[in-house]
């Protein structure tokens, strides 16, 4: 993508931030710091967890044309509060229960008596698990990088 | 044409309770899981998913397991399974340019901006047999503490295209005009190919191909039968986040990360009436760590646009008609394997018919050798 389209880009609002967190995150870690959290909210679903496909899009060269590449699974669930707070998930993968816990913590971290609580004891911790994640693989890249030399030749 | 054959049942029964005997091999050794296949088998389970054109390592890993290690039987599997789930809509489009890069290479710029990053690679290894994985003895791993973290990498901040930073001369096409809006592609999964076909049609359709099939028509195009002798201008390889507007909240989220390996080719092109000479760009992206597949399908890619830029089509990777119909291992495997099916009808009708034009020959030689004796009388 340009470097244009790219400020055009709005900031990611609050709940794109935690629903990329819930959804990145590896489902055994969420499902404990979710239930660290000791929470049983009365919900229902409004769309029982579903295993489906989404395709893939890229760009030709990279920033050119869209293009379909390939298809991907997905998982999505919506859940509705007894408040009537709506929560929803997708999440890579085939996942269901991911994505219920997922669509549950959605629908609490916009409800402001709950939102401060998830935040530290749930978005918090993964996000930072994430980033952890993310700087290990950057230095182990960062371990094999080269710099090539280009020799001279004898006959010179 | 064959003709419906009937019985047989128990016997195919039996001969897949023995192939499921055959695929677990010695029970005194212990089985395979699936995690095993995916944590350590990684680059065969790329394959599947690259060529049945889904991304799920634990699907492709089960398919490999359930197919005995056959690659195109597993990618047959991982095909059928997808035509059982519903289609939530299309991605935005992936962003590569935001790649956390954990291998990126140069063949053409040594000094490229950001560096080059060797990542994990069986490049510059002797090919020697390592003995002490047969010993089960633990591989050497990498080293937990790394040297420094460079800036960019560390800060996860985008990762430019080398092609497009070296493009400010204008020397290198661009792979999109200036204000040119997004059209919406073809998926070749809704609808058939209609040729010729446009450039996201045929990616499309060379990423789901044959990687060996795609790896020889490179081969041939670079050794001379298809004028493509390009440079790997760059490859990368790292995690792309996923985005999508689901429609209830319409609005873009992140779903989660894939593992892309992504080539670009740099290659010659002479110009034309309408364009300078400059250097043209073969483009191919495939799932995973998959970089010979990757390089296949710019390869082949570049050598199929060869109408568009003007270029004389003069051998088979060039002809989009001869490649596109061809690259499917699964309808490539399905119709020579067709010929495993009964022809007993089919085969007995030429049989009869080989018969038949061997007596009419044999009775036109007698024909002829009597007239012979008659004209020499």
């Amino acid at each position: 993508m340009s470097v244009e389209s790219q400020q055009e880009r709005p900031a990611a609002t609050a709940r794109q931030q935690w629903m990329a967190v819930l959804a990145k995150s590896d489902s055994d870690r969420l499902q404990q710091y979710w239930q660290g959290l000791a929470l049983s909210p009365d919900y229902q679903f409004i769309r029982k967890p579903e295993i489906g496909l989404t395709m893939l899009r890229g760009r030709i060269g990279g920033g050119g044309q869209p293009f379909n590449m390939g298809e991907m699974t997905l998982t999505r669930c919506a859940v509705r509060l007894a408040s009537g707070t709506l929560g929803i998930s997708y999440v890579a993968g085939r996942h269901p229960q991911h994505a219920i816990t997922a669509a549950l913590a959605d629908a609490l971290l916009q409800e402001d008596t709950r939102q401060n609580l998830l935040q530290k004891q749930l978005i918090e911790p993964l996000q930072a698990e994430l980033e952890a994640g993310r700087q290990q693989r950057a230095a182990q890249a960062n371990s094999t990088r080269v710099d090539f030399f280009t020799l001279v030749r004898g006959e010179d | 044409m064959y003709v419906a054959v009937k019985g047989g049942e128990k016997a195919i029964d039996n001969a897949h309770a023995l192939m499921r005997t055959q695929r677990r091999g010695d029970s005194a050794i212990a089985e395979l899981s699936v995690d095993q296949i995916r944590q350590q088998l990684p680059l065969a389970v790329d394959r599947i998913m690259n060529e049945g054109s889904v991304y799920d390592p634990e699907l492709a890993a089960l398919a490999l397991k359930q197919a005995s290690g056959d690659a195109v039987e597993a990618i047959f599997l991982l095909r059928a399974y997808r035509t059982t789930l519903p289609r939530f809509g299309y991605s935005e489009p992936l962003d590569t340019e935001q790649m956390q890069v954990e291998r990126r290479i140069s063949g053409t710029f040594k000094d490229l901006p950001g560096g080059q990053i060797l990542g994990s690679t069986y490049d510059y290894t002797h090919r020697l047999l390592d003995f002490s994985l047969l010993a089960s003895g633990e591989a050497e791993v990498a080293p937990k503490e790394a040297n420094a973290l460079s800036e960019a990498l560390a800060a996860g901040n985008s990762c430019p295209r080398v092609l497009e930073l070296l493009n400010k001369e204008g020397l290198i096409e661009q792979s999109r005009e200036n204000g040119e809006g997004d059209q919406t592609p073809r998926d070749l999964t809704r609808e058939p190919i209609d040729y010729p076909a446009e450039r996201g049609v045929r990616l499309q359709n060379l990423i789901r191909g044959d990687e060996g099939f795609l790896l020889s028509l490179s081969y041939a195009s670079m050794r001379g039968y298809g004028d493509s002798h390009p440079f790997s201008g760059e490859m990368r390889t790292g995690c792309v986040s996923v985005e999508l507007v689901p429609e209830e909240l319409g609005f873009p989220i992140e779903v989660g990360e894939v593992l892309l390996t992504e080539s670009e080719m740099v290659n010659q092109f002479q110009g034309s009436k309408d364009h300078p000479p400059q250097f043209t760009r073969g483009y191919g992206i495939a799932f995973g760590r998959a970089e010979r597949k990757a390089m296949s399908v710019a390869l082949v890619e570049r050598a199929l646009r060869a109408d568009e830029l003007g270029e004389e089509v003069l051998y088979p990777t060039q002809d989009q008609e001869f490649v596109l119909p061809h690259t499917d291992c699964v309808s490539a495997n399905g119709f020579v394997s067709h010929l495993k099916l009964p022809h007993y009808v089919d085969f007995q009708s030429e049989l009869e018919m080989i018969r038949r034009l061997r007596k009419e020959q044999r009775a036109g030689d007698e024909g002829m050798i009597e007239k012979e004796q008659e004209a020499d009388v």
